[in-house]
């Protein structure tokens, strides 16, 4: 049986592990590669790394910690931040990403979903999606969540799907940082609707909220970073918890 | 021991030349007829679309030299999937080793299947010391259906082949480079063989 999976995310700027509280003043949480290692071991199930500094000159310090990251840990992982073309995912994915994720850039330019897809699979494309409710409607945000548009986060996960994204990872601006659980409704939506995995992101605080993201909100996957990094939630002992309540989990 | 992993452009050979790094083996990568046969166990990666994986090999002729190899070949993903009749990817011819249609998952479930699913009734040496329903990473669209040479099986939607071996040649469906422990095992099971 197909087991949800459980991912920390690692925030990375000028090649060090950060993380955001509602994406604004950074907290130091150590080194990447070291981190990735330990999560390998301790029960996660792929990793994500976000390069939140993204800037031209840290295209190849990203390349390089992706090679490093690689070389040692056994899981998948995905990498995002600042990727734009065919030519930046080229890199990664030789370096030994499994996976990218694009955000800002297919919302500015849609077709770069298609031509990913097209030349490495729809299985290594995932579309991020940052999005916060105004006035009732879920409006899709860009630059980690700082920019508004008139993008409404339903009609944009279909169309991402239909380009030939493999994955969407959806993080409610709302919810994340606030510990108080993941957009179960908005996910569980946005499931019905695609065809695709959905991995849930943004609000996780304790182990109830994973369970309560894949049952309430049928997410395929849960994303979550200082949970994680600074020990609050143990990755194993949330599975067994997982397991308890019959949530399938690879333990 | 000569490792060499079919070099093709496509597949992500990185991660699987990493993983063997990982307990003390270096594959040399190649798209030299005579390195490939020479090698005394063959690795066939794979990753991305089959109608321009299968150009690719017939471009650099390997889709002649691949069927002809003798010593063991571990096909990957796709590179199992390459190694059937047919794919209803993009209506693709592959190498016709196994005599098997590779078909696409329904939309009753969600396509790709991504993620770690569990592999049972394993019957063959590549399985050595791994325990029944050991979990492996999968994230494909495509799939081979159970048949004679299937060697191990998930669910998704329905039973298919998770693993298939026909004399020498042996496919993985899931990736052994990014299974933990037990997928590390199957590699060094591969080069035991």
């Amino acid at each position: 049986m197909l087991t949800k999976r459980i991912i920390p995310c690692l925030d990375i700027k000028d090649g060090r592990t950060v993380k955001g509280i509602n994406f604004i003043n950074l907290r130091d949480a150590g080194d990447p590669v070291e981190l990735a290692e330990v999560y390998s071991e301790s029960g996660a199930d792929e990793l994500v790394f976000l390069d939140i500094s993204a800037t031209e000159e840290n295209r190849k310090t990203l390349a390089d910690l992706v090679l490093r990251v690689a070389a040692r840990i056994r899981i998948p992982f995905t990498v995002g931040g600042g990727i734009s073309s065919v030519e930046d995912v080229d890199l990664l994915l030789k370096n030994g990403a499994d996976k990218v994720s694009i955000n800002s850039s297919a919302v500015k330019r849609p077709e770069l979903i298609n031509e990913l897809s097209g030349r490495f699979g729809n299985q290594c494309i995932v579309v991020a999606i940052d999005a916060k409710k105004i006035d009732g409607n879920w409006k899709v945000h860009l630059i980690g969540g700082k920019v508004p548009t008139e993008v409404d986060l339903f009609e944009w996960a279909v169309e991402v799907e239909r380009r030939g994204a493999g994955e969407i990872m959806f993080t409610s601006m709302d919810h994340d940082g606030t510990k108080n659980g993941f957009a179960n409704e908005a996910l569980a939506k946005l499931s019905e609707l695609v065809n695709i995995p959905i991995i849930a992101s943004g609000g996780a605080g304790i182990d109830q909220h994973f369970a309560d993201t894949f049952i309430d909100g049928k997410a395929d996957a849960a994303l979550a970073a200082s949970v994680f990094h600074f020990k609050e939630i143990d990755i194993t002992e949330l599975k067994q918890n997982l397991k308890e309540q019959g949530i399938p989990v690879r333990l | 021991m000569k490792i060499v992993q079919i070099d093709y452009g496509a597949g992500n050979v990185k991660n699987i030349q990493f993983a063997f790094e990982r307990f003390g083996f270096s594959p040399i990568l190649s798209s030299d007829p005579d390195e490939i046969m020479g090698a005394d166990k063959v690795i066939f990666p794979g990753v991305g679309e089959a109608s321009s994986a299968m150009k690719k090999l017939r471009h650099s002729g390997l889709d002649r030299v691949i069927p002809n190899l003798t010593q063991p070949v571990l096909g990957i993903c796709l590179g199992m999937q390459l190694l059937c009749d047919i794919s209803e990817e993009n209506n693709t011819r592959g190498l016709a080793i196994f005599n098997q249609q590779v078909k696409r998952f329904s939309n009753a479930v969600k396509v790709p299947q991504i993620g770690w699913n569990s592999i049972h009734e394993l019957r063959s040496h590549l399985f050595d010391g791994v325990r029944e329903n050991e979990f492996m990473y999968l994230l494909h669209s495509y799939y081979v259906p159970l048949c004679e040479e299937t060697i191990a099986v998930s669910d998704y939607e329905i039973p298919y082949s998770a693993a298939i071996q026909k004399n020498n040649f042996y496919g993985v469906q899931f990736h052994p480079e990014k299974s933990s422990v037990a997928g590390e095992l199957i590699l060094k099971n591969f080069l035991a063989l």
